[in-house]
């Protein structure tokens, strides 16, 4: 439903604070007296703490106090537990251990704080580490996953007396069956590894205990606002009003900074009460490698079985799933590989198990794409085997296997991470991949150029895939919309904002509704003194979820102002209409009351009022679908490979995707572009790599590749097709781990495909240009050359 | 306590005296000392260049200098382009073209590219991927930093 500002590629109204350096970041915030936390970590990955002694560091100048585990009493506590595992899956099991917020007694994963430093500045701060002294007992780390299930594996939680977190199994038709009548059964062991999410701004924490109003204000850069003041409110035994959550402008979230249950988040509050001053921790890039969550680590033992014409009878999948040294996030991310796994294909018969394990490295909770990478991987890696050996061609074999348009909306039988049977809402699978197939000429290369090129001594490959992306989950969001007295609008949220532009977008969707100018509507996001209802911003489901409370709370307001437009101009109410911040008698724009005028007057301060009125043209409004909207599309792409020296080059990006109703292309555009750069990171750059005693080789810029200008593609290309969600009014899908999900499996494809004469197998990803060599001996090797 | 030392330098055309510690970074001067926070700060160790600067007119990461490196010199920081209601044409141009999103290494991408952008008044697409080649963005895919750049000089042509 495109209109006068959706649909509409309106700039951004929050970019000239960005752009001027006026914006204000969480580091930006200095408050009188505050003093600066930093938090002394353990360089060890398994160990027991058998002695910690603070002493001297009380001693150096500046340093105010300093706590270990044991200085928080009965406040320290594991959790609270920020995801429950689904009650809706029958026979599942889930040993729930939360992080600790600060080790006690035993260390579980390099990096996890033992002690909090409080100075006058973070300088003093660190300097105070050099005073501490610990002693510990290190213990065999556990790394490999499936080692780590294994009778004689050290323990991470001794008390489960197993490492193993979760086992899930979901279970559609009967596999068994389908496999014994199946002409071809493919097997593969796959390996998908983790990533960081490395927002440019790391964490970090203001806390401020105002003694005389007894009120605690918190600045975090949170995606979870709402949920971070509950979790304080409750630890610290606090009225939920008695804390206030500010998000500032935040540095890009990703997943991680949905956390709240840090050290920051927990001890941080405790102690400024206790010390009566402001409080700063902002975290360093090493503890962001260290200590804030990340993604992937998996690994899957699939198989398929089709016909031999190539249509999918069933796929089975087991795979292992690294939840590091806690599991606060329940099962969010490998539920999320198992609705992704069978993803936009016809799959009569499917099982998946979880086996998610605990190991030394630090917990894996959502980064973009959350598990559905994972599962598209997976699934796309199947299709490629399945049509190497069935000698078809890889886009032939999708086509005749997506899920077709009238099966739509299709029950998939599988529970998701929303906790309900993740159900595909709209759209048209096929159409998309035909569309990614035209644009990019996949006949004409595979027919034409590629033969000419191989010929030539080149190495180019074509890759194109599927993909779903699950978005828009519930439970619900909420909006408060006021219009002023000066006529503008403002609208509160309990979302925060990382840089997906809900300034500008929610902005829309009012100014929409009540004609007003976009600059004439002001949105406030993650402020909890402004809006305490919510569960954040994640899964792709800002737009949708508060986007659809923003117009309906809109839609009121429009109604009563028409209502009481009509009272007060005299005129029936179908005559009455809103115009550039005007109501108006329909044909006749003279007669009219400004929106700023008719809401003093919906406030009377003397006299008596109607019974039922409510003051004010204000409306509030929440909404929670009943399961999550389902994006979709297709990514093809052309990738020249140097075989000395393994370099890959992306020439061509295309892909086509469908969000539904597209608020605002620029933002779309851009959510999709940021998407694959990071999905291109996830295929040849970015890997977290530890070595056998669980510590991160690669905790810096470093040693962590992300992709730079140089690496994006030549080309980038997006197609759009936009089947309205029927889930919400105005047809929404998310779409903010569009480009991340599809990407790694395209580049495996296409590598593959350039480097057919080498017939190499790549069963992981991220890959990289000495992986790739390495692949490529293996496959020399295997044919005896 | 460490000896501290007494600094004089301009930053965006104004004249400063500050004494500080010798280990104080530029990137923490400028922005806790004088309160110029538009410089970021994403890694310290001179990858990011979210803290990029000009030194004596020339890009360079204000993490990876002391303050008192910065005795006697010029400074310009992300404050001294153009303000909300006149930007500077990279900023404007940044805008139009949805090179941002969470904002954060914005300032650095600006301050390494005024210089390029004076020198070269026609870049290529090379030479633009070139000049941002030292500055990460997680967010854009620098695609949308790309066409800004195109139409920032094409624009600052035009108006020559």
């Amino acid at each position: 439903m495109a209109g006068k500002f959706i649909g509409q590629p309106i700039k951004r109204k929050e970019d000239v604070w960005l752009l001027t350096g006026k914006a204000e970041f969480l580091d930006d915030i200095n408050l009188p007296g505050m003093l600066h936390a930093a938090f002394l970590r353990s360089d060890y990955a398994h160990a027991r703490i058998l002695k910690i002694d603070y002493s001297a560091a009380l001693r150096r100048p500046g340093v105010v106090a300093v706590y270990t585990a044991q200085d928080f009493g009965d406040y320290w506590r594991p959790g609270p537990l920020q995801v429950p595992p689904p009650t809706a899956i029958k026979g599942s099991l889930f040993n729930a251990k939360p992080l600790v917020p600060i080790a006690k007694d035993k260390v579980r994963f390099s990096g996890e704080p033992l002690a909090v430093v409080i100075a006058e500045s973070r300088y003093i701060a660190e300097d105070a580490f050099d005073d501490i002294v610990v002693e510990m007992e290190p213990l065999e780390a556990v790394t490999d996953l499936e080692k780590a299930l294994e009778p004689n594996s050290p323990l991470i939680h001794e008390d489960l007396g197993t490492n193993l977190a979760a086992n899930v199994i979901q279970q559609v038709g009967n596999y068994d069956e389908a496999a014994a009548q199946a002409d071809v059964v493919i097997k593969r062991k796959i390996l998908v590894d983790r990533g960081a999410a490395a927002a440019m701004e790391n964490r970090g924490f203001v806390v401020d205990w105002n003694e005389r109003a007894q009120e605690l204000t918190v600045w975090a850069n949170t995606q979870a606002p709402i949920p971070l003041r509950n979790a304080i409110a409750a630890k610290l035994g606090l009225f939920e009003d008695q804390v206030r959550v500010i998000t500032p402008f935040i540095g890009g979230g990703f997943g991680p900074k949905i956390m709240t249950s840090q050290a920051d988040d927990v001890l941080l509050p405790w102690i400024a009460m206790r010390l009566k001053r402001p409080i700063k921790w902002v975290e360093d890039r090493r503890e962001n490698f260290l200590a804030t969550t990340s993604e992937r680590d998996q690994v899957h033992y699939a198989e398929i079985a089709l016909t031999k014409d190539g249509k999918i009878l069933g796929v089975k999948d087991v795979f292992y799933h690294d939840t590091g040294a806690y599991d606060p996030y329940g099962m969010t991310v490998p539920l999320n590989t198992q609705t992704h796994t069978i993803s936009a294909y016809d799959v009569p018969n499917f099982y998946t198990e979880i086996k998610m394990v605990f190991t030394n490295k630090f917990v894996v909770t959502p980064v973009r794409g959350a598990g559905r990478p994972e599962g598209v991987y997976v699934m796309e890696r199947l299709m490629d085997y399945a049509a190497r050996e069935l000698k078809m061609d890889p886009a032939e074999i999708r086509m005749k296997n997506l899920l077709r348009p009238e099966k739509l909306p299709y029950h998939t039988g599988v529970i998701g991470q929303d906790f309900v049977e993740n159900v595909l809402d709209s759209g048209d699978y096929p159409a998309a991949l035909r569309k990614a197939m035209d644009m990019i000429g996949y006949e004409k290369f595979v027919k034409e150029e590629q033969p000419r090129l191989r010929a030539e001594g080149k190495h180019k490959g074509i890759g194109i895939v599927c993909f779903t992306e699950g978005t828009a989950v519930g439970p619900y969001e909420g909006v408060r919309i006021t219009v002023g007295a000066n006529g503008k609008v403002n609208l509160v949220t309990g979302i925060s904002t990382q840089g997906q532009g809900h300034f500008t977008s929610l902005a829309q969707i009012v100014a929409e509704q009540l004609s007003v100018p976009i600059d004439d509507v002001n949105v406030i996001t993650g402020d909890t003194g402004h809006f305490h209802w919510g569960a954040g911003t994640f899964a792709s489901r800002g737009i949708t979820i508060a986007g659809t409370a923003a117009f309906s709370a809109a839609t009121k307001i429009r109604e009563k102002a028409i209502k009481l437009g009509s009272k007060y101009l005299g005129v029936p109410e179908d005559q009455i209409e809103l115009s550039e911040g005007k109501i108006i008698v329909k044909g006749d724009p003279a007669t009219f009351i400004t929106l700023g005028d008719m809401a003093m007057r919906a406030n009377p301060t003397r006299g008596v009022v109607e019974p039922g009125v409510e003051p004010g043209l204000e409306a509030v409004a929440y909404y929670g679908p009943p399961h999550g909207a389902t994006g979709y599309g297709s990514v093809a792409m052309i990738v020249d490979v140097d075989p000395e020296t393994m370099k890959v080059k992306v020439e061509r990006f295309v892909i086509v995707h469908d969000c539904g109703t597209i608020v605002n292309p620029l933002i779309v555009e851009g959510q999709i572009l940021g998407g694959m750069s990071m999905g291109l990171g996830q295929s040849f750059f970015e890997q977290m790599v530890y070595d056998e005693n669980a510590q991160l080789l690669s905790a810096s810029f470093m040693d962590y590749l992300m992709p730079q200008a140089t690496d994006m593609p030549e080309k980038i290309e997006i197609g759009h097709l936009a089947t309205p969600s029927p889930l919400n009014p105005l047809g929404i899908k998310g779409v903010g781990e569009a480009g991340a999900i599809p990407t790694p499996p395209a580049f495996a494809q296409a590598v593959e495909n350039a480097l057919a004469d080498f017939g190499l197998q790549i069963m992981e990803t991220p890959l990289s240009p000495s992986k790739l060599f390495g692949l490529a001996r293996q496959a020399r090797q295997g044919k005896g050359e | 306590m460490t000896k501290q030392y007494t600094i004089r330098l301009t930053v965006n055309g104004r004249e400063y005296q500050r004494t500080v510690e010798p280990r104080l970074l530029l990137a923490d001067f400028l922005r806790h000392e004088l309160n110029l926070s538009g410089t970021h700060v994403g890694c310290e160790h001179g990858i990011c260049g979210a803290c990029t600067i000009l030194f004596d007119g020339e890009p360079m990461r204000s993490c990876l200098l002391f303050a008192v490196q910065a005795d006697g010199h010029d400074i310009r920081t992300v404050e001294s382009l153009g303000t909300p209601e006149q930007l500077h044409p990279l900023q404007e141009a940044f805008n139009e073209k949805h090179a941002l999103q969470c904002g954060f290494c914005t300032p650095g991408f600006l301050m390494s590219l005024v210089p390029f952008v004076e020198s070269h008044p026609q870049p290529s697409e090379e030479e633009i991927r070139e000049a941002i080649d030292g500055n990460i963005c997680r967010c854009t895919g620098y695609e949308n930093i790309i066409a800004a750049v195109k139409l920032a000089t094409e624009k600052m042509a035009a108006d020559q």
